[in-house]
């Protein structure tokens, strides 16, 4: 169960970041979480939408490069520990994370992150033992 | 008290000048016939014998040679001489497809010393001086020429060749360095650590003679003034010799062409045609005592304007201008030619696309150079660490080929600007 994330190639320079979510909101695209990663020069802009097939397709007319990345979504309980938790167990079983961010607004009591993992079924299996839960796109207004 | 290395030449009427250029050049002429299949046939195409030479008046019949013949005929297809009679090689800064070996007998390097020495005393030099020579030593012939120059002289001779600014700035004090030779840029870096470190009063130095590289009457004043010293430009290129072909006098207002070596003539770029004096041109090069590795009207591609007003200093020789420009779209940064088109083929090579754009600026009076290069989908990746390694690999290729560093800015696609359909592939933002 993973989550098609979308990562888009961003120049450092003004406007850049507007010019994308100018673009996503006149198409009625809603953003579910976002996140930066940047060198002084450049970044990737990753990005959870509801509709990631739509998104793309319109970001990519407008001369955008992007990638989709299939991500792990997980709940984590909203108090001290929860992250920790989750980080433990993935720690133990050795597995890297690329990267991870968390997600807006969420239900009460939980918190999402979401995780970048080289096989990102093998870390839902992994949580699943574990007894913790991954989210499914929809839970987040993926569609 | 104006000092010469070479009074009797250096300040000898235009029609002794002349009468050693006829001779000279039909001498010359006739070397390459005998020696050179290549100038030969070259000759022969245009319907030439050497007996059509007689003397200067007959050079503009003579076809050009350019870099394109240079390349063509590496690594010894101009070779005059036999390759025993031959004890040196010097290469120019270039670089993959472009690079030219120039070759030297004991003679040719005996005059090529002599040219420096005439610059070396032109800024006040004396047996008493300490010559710090921090022009890089090796294939560069900026090292060995202004080295060679400052032994004929007598100075005592620090070859320091550059980098390493503690151990020069150690040198300059403890030695008492007096006449520092390098690059406009490393002198003005030499004269800002210099600053920084409050060593102004610990050093001696009286003179500077910088050369291969482009720099502006503002960086001259600049580095006048954080050193205290007079800064003389010196002017050559490999192809025929090294530095020392022009130099500046007492005056400092343009260079003397050393004219009983090389004969200089004004063109106009686009049609060839011979200009005349006091017109800005390209200007080309006849080297008439060179053994080894003459060259008959080489095309320098570098712009700038001849000058036979008399000269204060009492030289009789041609001044040229400083360089304005180039007839070509090649690049002189931090000293090192660089042509666009050895950046289109990193880039091409390691799968990027064409589309690029060549940032050169001035900081800090020192060359930079930057690549924008225009991001494509199969060069992107979600993983960060992944697009640096590539822009790390691309910055090492671009090293390489150039032999200096270029920053790579990655942008995004169809960002870089283009006119009429046609990209603007170099920028220079230098105020020469």
């Amino acid at each position: 169960m993973t989550i098609s994330q979308i990562s888009v190639f961003l120049e450092n320079k003004a406007g850049q970041l507007a010019d994308i979510t100018g673009i996503l909101s006149e198409k009625q695209v809603n953003m579910r979480a976002i996140s930066i990663a940047e060198t002084a020069d450049y970044g990737i802009l990753r990005l959870i939408v509801d509709d990631a097939p739509k998104a793309s397709s319109i970001l990519l007319e407008q001369g955008f490069i992007l990638t989709m990345t299939p991500v792990v979504g997980v709940e984590v309980p909203d108090t001290p520990g929860g992250l920790s938790k989750v980080l433990g167990i993935i720690s133990r079983a050795r597995i890297d994370i690329e990267y991870m961010y968390s997600v807006f607004g969420q239900k009460d009591g939980q918190a999402c992150m979401i995780f970048r993992v080289a096989d990102a079924d093998g870390l839902t299996a992994l949580l699943a033992e574990n007894g913790i839960a991954t989210i499914a796109g929809e839970d987040l207004g993926v569609h | 008290m104006e000092r010469y290395y070479q009074k009797e030449i250096e300040t000898a009427d235009r029609e002794q000048i002349l009468a050693w250029q006829n001779e000279r050049l039909v001498r010359q002429v006739r070397h390459v016939w005998d020696n050179v299949p290549y100038y030969r046939a070259k000759m022969e195409e245009k319907g030439l014998s050497p007996e059509d030479i007689k003397s200067v008046e007959d050079l503009r019949k003579l076809p050009f040679l350019t870099k394109d013949d240079l390349r063509d005929a590496y690594p010894y297809g101009l070779l005059a001489r036999p390759l025993k009679d031959c004890v040196r090689i010097q290469s120019t800064s270039g670089t993959t497809g472009r690079r030219v070996v120039a070759f030297y007998t004991q003679h040719d390097i005996d005059l090529w010393e002599d040219c420096c020495a005439r610059a070396i005393m032109a800024a006040g030099g004396t047996e008493e001086d300490v010559c710090h020579v921090s022009y890089g030593y090796g294939l560069f012939t900026g090292g060995p020429g202004l080295n060679g120059g400052s032994h004929k002289v007598g100075c005592l001779t620090l070859p320091m060749s550059s980098g390493n600014t503690d151990r020069q700035l150690q040198f300059m004090v403890d030695l008492g360095s007096t006449i520092l030779c390098c690059t406009p840029s490393y002198a003005a870096f030499l004269a800002e650590s210099i600053h920084e470190r409050g060593l102004r009063d610990k050093i001696k130095l009286k003179a500077g003679i910088f050369g291969a590289e482009a720099w502006s009457e503002e960086m001259r004043q600049d580095i006048q003034n954080k050193l205290g010293i007079k800064a003389y430009d010196i002017y050559g290129l490999t192809e025929t010799s090294g530095p020392g072909v022009a130099f500046e006098c007492s005056q400092q207002t343009g260079m003397h062409i050393n004219e009983d070596h090389f004969i200089a003539e004004i063109i106009d770029p686009d049609t060839g045609e011979v200009l005349p004096e006091g017109s800005k041109g390209e200007l080309v090069f006849t080297s008439i005592t060179k053994e080894a590795f003459p060259l008959l009207r080489y095309r320098t591609r570098d712009i700038c304007v001849l000058t036979r007003e008399k000269c204060s200093c009492g030289r009789t020789h041609v001044k040229m201008s400083k360089p304005m420009g180039r007839s070509d779209d090649m690049l002189i940064v931090k000293g090192v030619n660089v042509f666009p088109s050895q950046i289109e083929t990193v880039l091409l090579e390691q799968g990027y696309p064409a589309n690029y754009q060549i940032i050169v600026d001035r900081v800090n009076n020192s060359d930079t150079l930057e690549v924008m290069v225009e991001m494509s989908p199969e060069h992107f990746s979600d993983n960060l660490g992944e697009i640096t390694n590539m822009e790390k690999a691309l910055v090492a290729a671009l090293k390489a080929m150039l032999g200096i560093y270029a920053k790579v800015r990655l942008v995004a696609p169809k960002s870089i600007a283009r006119s009429e359909g046609k990209a603007v592939r170099v920028i220079d933002k230098r105020k020469i």
